[in-house]
């Protein structure tokens, strides 16, 4: 899944700026089980809007809602009347329905309330794994275990350690950050289809 | 000063450290941090502590990642002053395309020796928020000199200079002639896959390993064990690494800040205790270098004084490692 943290309040209001009807859009899949930007996150979201806003005597509306997946575009027609209403859209979701939804909405003011990390599995509830060592966790963060001390124990433990001492050859970047706009096209699905084989 | 020519008595490099090593002596390395500046003085000034009395001075690239002087510019200084550099080049700043560019300029600037290492965490130095390459690792940048330097080639196959399309006609290959060094370190975790993670640096061509600074001594016999063991000290030689310090609170610091050192609490103790602690820390320094001398496999030693350079003739000389052998021709040292 991908792994976000919430943005500091204070950096989604300067964001907002003098906006004042805004939506807070949550998204029900990765940010929702890393804890960060699902229904429950983005409720708590709209109720600091309000807060703050009536503290500091500012009139805002704060509307709700939630997607499926903001990263497809089959389920992004529910949100045209939301956004319609909105100054600004609050997206909750990663980085990619953060740029789908503008993609889809280009007159649309879309902005996001998280900041998209790196991909990782879910170990424990609250804890994901990173990267040097001293017994056993990552010298980066003491508090963290280190991925390669994990590596070493399960191949051990699988009797496969000779697979250490191979050499990796140097790695094409490419399918990573480094190599610009980057699509996948499943061939049996759009076989044929204009569109999409184009 | 003439670049030293590979070739020659049958050397790879034609580099002092080298010609050192293949002579069988037991070699002596320094170390010395580039200034936080531009200062060229600054190296010219620590370079006399180290002429005559070492074989040839590393010069570190950005260590703890804090931006200082460029190891390949200091190397220049170094040279011009009669030292013989080892430049570092970590995986932490540059790309494959930015690497392999240096690795060429520092050839052509007449360095013979390159130490290969990942570089430490960008978190740990006085740019945190930077953004870490690692294009390649550090096994990877092994393999890549000795690429450019055996078969001319860069890491993507091309020549240096390209070769011709036409295959039959001539090709006026220009090899890069760097030595090849790579960093060990005995006392990190898991300790039996430092072993294993030598072997493989050993297998991607190193010519020479530097260890991390040793004070537990238990320890560092062990590993030489299982790496005699594995006959790695007759594929590559072996430069055992020696920090001196000032004070108990540098081991303190250390043992509590850098990842991947393991100093014995008599020591913080012996250090403590010491009437005259400077001159402690140099009896403990040359009493390790020859603990280390009398392990099978160690080929010489590494000696790292941090910002304490004009210690190194009194260890080199209490440590009886003077004078050190010269051979004539251009890297001879005087």
């Amino acid at each position: 899944m991908i792994v976000a943290d919430r943005k500091p309040f204070e950096e989604i209001l300067d964001i907002l700026g003098d906006a004042e009807r805004i939506l807070v859009s949550a998204c029900n899949t990765c940010v929702t089980v890393c804890l960060v930007g699902g229904r429950r996150e983005a409720a708590l979201l709209a109720s600091q809007l309000r807060i703050h806003a009536q503290e500091a005597g500012r009139t805002i509306e704060v509307r709700e809602n939630s997607l499926e997946r903001h990263c497809d575009r089959e389920f992004l027609d529910a949100l045209t009347e939301d956004l319609e209403w909105a100054d600004v859209m609050l997206s909750t979701a990663c980085g990619v329905g953060v740029n789908l939804v503008s993609d889809v909405n280009p007159t649309r003011r879309i902005a996001p309330a998280v900041n998209t990390t790196f991909l990782g599995a879910t170990d424990v509830p609250g804890r994901w794994p990173c990267g040097g060592s001293q017994e056993g966790n990552c010298e980066v963060d003491k508090e963290t275990p280190c991925a390669w001390q994990d590596i070493i124990e399960r191949l051990d433990g699988q009797g496969r350690s000779a697979e250490l001492e191979v050499f990796e050859p140097i790695k094409d970047w490419r399918p990573s950050h480094a190599g610009g706009r980057r699509r996948r096209i499943v061939e049996e699905v759009f076989a044929g289809d204009p569109e999409v084989s184009e | 000063m003439a670049p030293p020519s590979p070739n020659a008595d049958g050397l790879v490099v034609g580099s002092n450290l080298e010609r050192v090593l293949r002579a069988g002596h037991f070699a002596v390395c320094g170390e010395m941090g580039p200034p936080q500046s531009s200062n060229p003085d600054a190296i010219r000034r620590s370079a006399q502590h180290f002429l005559g009395k070492v074989d040839a001075v590393n010069l570190t690239d950005n260590q703890t990642a804090i931006v200082r002087m460029s190891s390949i510019a200091a190397a220049k200084l170094c040279i011009d002053c009669g030292l013989e550099p080892i430049i570092q080049m970590t995986c932490r700043d540059r790309n494959r395309i930015a690497m392999q560019s240096d690795l060429m300029g520092a050839a052509a600037l007449g360095i013979r020796n390159v130490l290969c290492i990942s570089g430490d965490h960008q978190c740990f130095g006085n740019h945190p928020e930077a953004r870490g390459v690692y294009d390649i690792d550090s096994v990877q940048l092994i393999a890549t000199v000795r690429g450019m330097r055996e078969r001319s080639e860069l890491m993507n196959g091309e020549g240096t200079p390209p070769r011709p399309r036409d295959p039959s006609k001539p090709w006026a290959n220009v090899p890069t002639p760097l030595l090849v060094g790579a960093a060990a370190n005995p006392f990190g975790d898991p300790f039996e896959f430092r072993v294993v993670r030598l072997a493989k640096k050993i297998a991607a061509g190193a010519d020479f390993v530097q260890t991390q600074a040793i004070y537990d001594l238990p320890r560092f016999q062990r590993f030489m064990d299982m790496a005699r063991g594995r006959g790695l000290h007759e594929k590559a030689a072996i430069i055992a690494g020696v920090l001196p310090v000032k004070s108990h609170k540098a081991l303190l610091y250390m043992k509590s800040n850098v990842a991947g050192m393991s100093i014995p609490d008599e020591l913080v103790a012996r250090m403590q205790s010491a009437q005259n602690a400077e001159e402690e820390g140099v009896n403990v320094c040359v009493e390790i270098i020859e603990a280390v001398r009398r392990i099978e496999g160690v080929r010489g030693v590494h000696i790292m004084p941090p910002l304490w350079e004009k210690i190194v003739p009194e260890i080199v000389s209490r440590a009886g490692l003077l004078p050190r052998p010269t051979f004539g021709g251009p890297t001879e040292v005087k």
